[in-house]
């Protein structure tokens, strides 16, 4: 099975984010990691690629910088990576990434396609629905569980009280949830990702010309937590409580 | 506030990838249990099968037998992380399996013998431990009196040894034994399965420190095992055992340094919070001056350590030496800034739920475990004079 997975390299979330003063995007450095989302859609991947004796494939598309956070999925043991890396897509909108993404998927040729649920530096949530769209397959959102059968796939889709179980024949779209635990990168696989091959295109090379770009007007900082409210205990300090407590709303 | 880790021309990006990948396996798999584990006095088996999946047990060894292909310096990375983790007793219990017990294995031992004990204990389906120290021989090993006597196909062993790290619980021992005459000649190193008659644990040792790892002393009453189970040559086993002291030492010298940066992050932390007379400790003179010494020694101890650690990788005559004067250096420098940090702790100090006392009780055996202080001087002399 040839399973294709999306990837985004983001800035490390353990260092605080900063906006572009003029087009208040985010300053994306060389050093990008692999989001961690998407560690759970590389595993599962990487899992109907062994029951199957698949291939996996990364798709990404962003500046590609030092490649690190690629090299943490080609070191978990996908085989290849797909880069689009054009400054033409910066601040490309959710629909024109499905459609590049969607475009070099269809160009390498797939069986499978995983996502995670959203990114963590965007939080859009709807590109993995719109490219199989694009793409033309069905799409199974929310899957805790995959299961790779003769010609269709099973998963079990999270729900707020349970799990509902959904088949669809492949080809075939999946966003996998966080609930997946991914495999750590071993040295070995470290040592390999450098030798992997790692393609880079540009949105010509898929034919994509008319792309949409967000403009982001204003960005306004979060309002500032107002200072709480002491209340020292003079032996009535509960009346003053259950006061605050009923003008929130919560008694 | 942290401590800034200074860039070191022997490491690459792939280490540094690899660094962080062993930091997430601490946090995620080792830190959160370490109180639990330091008072059950051991860490659950399946950790073994775990730090296997993250390649962690066979990192040095070859691909051939599951191992990684790593190098020293990786081992260094790798140990400067896992120590990390608030329970210096588990990352002994796996670098007593991954690199003193299969050490010797990997590079002397038969084909047969590393298909059925090397692969399956860097899969960490089996727990290796290496049994060298007897009650009347520590450092001095060519004074062990434990007795292989060969009887047709087999070897049957009689004797006893203590202070076994994973003793109460491994699946076999690189067991160091005297096949010949008194002396360092006639010593051989034979993998011992532990579920062979005649075989016993004593008592599980209470310890100062390492204390989620189990240590044991073992009996042996006319226990037979096959020849088959010697490793490499009869009578060699005295050099086999003193030329893998080295990996031990850097293991040893390398916790050291991942010691010393967990407490100056943990020393940095505090003091930059600990208001005494109106202002942080940070900015007293005599702190400062502390702080600046403590990561001296620790940039001191990580340069020696990573210089011992290539000469080892190139297989260089002096890399024994080496790796001596790092552990030598290591053991004073770790003990001093331990010291330094619990004093800096003041009364949190004392109090067993931090970290701060049980590292500084955990570092007083870095100056014995793996040759004594005294034993690497002699070997430095050795070399010296």
């Amino acid at each position: 099975m040839n399973i294709a997975v999306c990837v985004k390299q983001i800035p490390d979330p353990a260092t605080p984010y900063e906006l572009d003063d003029e087009n208040h995007w985010i300053i994306r450095p060389e050093d990008q990691v692999l989001d961690d989302t998407d560690r759970s859609g590389v595993e599962v991947a990487l899992q109907l690629a062994e029951a199957t004796e698949g291939t996996v494939t990364l798709y990404s598309m962003s500046p590609s910088g030092t490649l690190q956070g690629i090299r943490q999925a080609l070191a978990m043991g996908a085989d290849a990576a797909v880069l689009i890396d054009d400054p033409a897509l910066k601040g490309a909108d959710a629909l024109t990434t499905a459609r590049v993404l969607a475009a070099a998927m269809q160009q390498e040729g797939f069986d499978l396609v995983i996502a995670g649920t959203e990114s963590t530096d965007g939080y859009s949530g709807i590109m993995p629905q719109m490219m199989s769209e694009i793409l033309d397959v069905p799409c199974l959102s929310f899957a805790r569980k995959v299961d790779a059968g003769d010609g269709s796939v099973t998963i079990e889709r999270q729900t707020s009280d349970g799990f509902d179980v959904v088949e669809a024949p492949i080809p075939a779209l999946i966003t996998v949830t966080a609930g997946i635990e991914p495999r750590y990168p071993t040295f070995k696989g470290i040592m390999q990702a450098k030798s992997k091959p790692v393609t880079t295109l540009t949105s010509a090379d898929l034919g994509i010309t008319n792309t949409v770009h967000q403009v982001i007007r204003s960005v306004e900082p979060v309002a500032a937590r107002t200072a709480g409210e002491i209340i020292e205990d003079d032996g009535e300090a509960y009346l003053r409580i259950i006061e605050v407590l009923e003008q929130a709303k919560v008694v | 506030m942290s401590y800034p880790r200074q860039p070191s021309r022997y490491l690459d990006d792939d280490l540094a990838a690899f660094r962080n990948m062993v930091a997430s396996f601490v946090d995620l798999e080792i830190r959160p249990h370490a109180d639990e584990w330091e008072a059950a006095g051991e860490f659950p088996r399946d950790l073994y099968t775990k730090a296997a999946a993250a390649g962690l047990l066979g990192l040095r060894y070859d691909p051939k037998w599951g191992g990684g292909g790593g190098s020293f310096l990786a081992t260094c990375v790798m140990c400067e992380e896992l120590i990390k983790g608030d329970t210096v007793g588990t990352a002994v219990g796996l670098l007593a399996q991954s690199e003193f017990a299969l050490s010797v294995l990997a590079d002397e031992g038969s084909d047969r013998l590393k298909e059925e004990y090397l692969a399956p204990a860097i899969r960490g389906e089996l727990i290796g431990a290496i049994g060298v120290s007897e009650p009347g021989a520590g450092s001095d090993v060519a004074a062990i009196t434990t007795r292989a006597v060969r009887d047709g196909d087999d070897y049957v062993i009689s004797g006893q040894k203590t202070f076994i790290t994973n003793g109460t619980r491994a699946d076999f021992i690189a067991l160091a034994v005297r096949t010949g005459d008194a002396g360092p000649r006639g010593i051989s190193v034979v993998i011992f399965p532990t579920d062979t008659p005649g075989f016993a644990v004593g008592r599980k040792l209470e310890k100062l420190g390492s204390r989620a790892s189990d240590t044991a002393e073992l009996f042996f009453d006319e226990c037979r095992i096959p020849t088959g189970n010697l490793v490499g040559e009869e009578g060699m086993g005295m050099r086999y055992v003193l030329s893998h002291f080295g990996g031990e030492r850097l293991v040893i010298s390398a916790f050291a340094v991942g010691i010393m940066e967990r407490l100056i992050d943990l020393g940095l932390e505090y003091a930059s919070a600990r208001q005494v007379f109106g202002k942080p400790l940070t900015d007293f003179q005599t702190w400062r001056h502390r702080f600046t010494e403590m990561a001296t020694r620790l940039e001191a101890t990580r340069t020696l350590t990573y210089q011992a650690a290539d000469l080892l990788d190139a297989r260089h005559g002096s890399g024994d030496v080496a790796v001596s004067m790092a552990k030598l250096y290591a053991a004073g420098a770790v003990q001093f800034v331990a010291s330094e940090i619990l004093q800096l702790h003041g009364g949190f100090g004392q109090m067993e739920e931090s970290a701060i006392p049980r590292y500084y009780r955990d570092v007083a055996g870095f100056s014995v475990g793996a040759g004594t202080t005294e034993i690497q001087r002699e070997i430095i002399a050795a070399a010296l004079i």
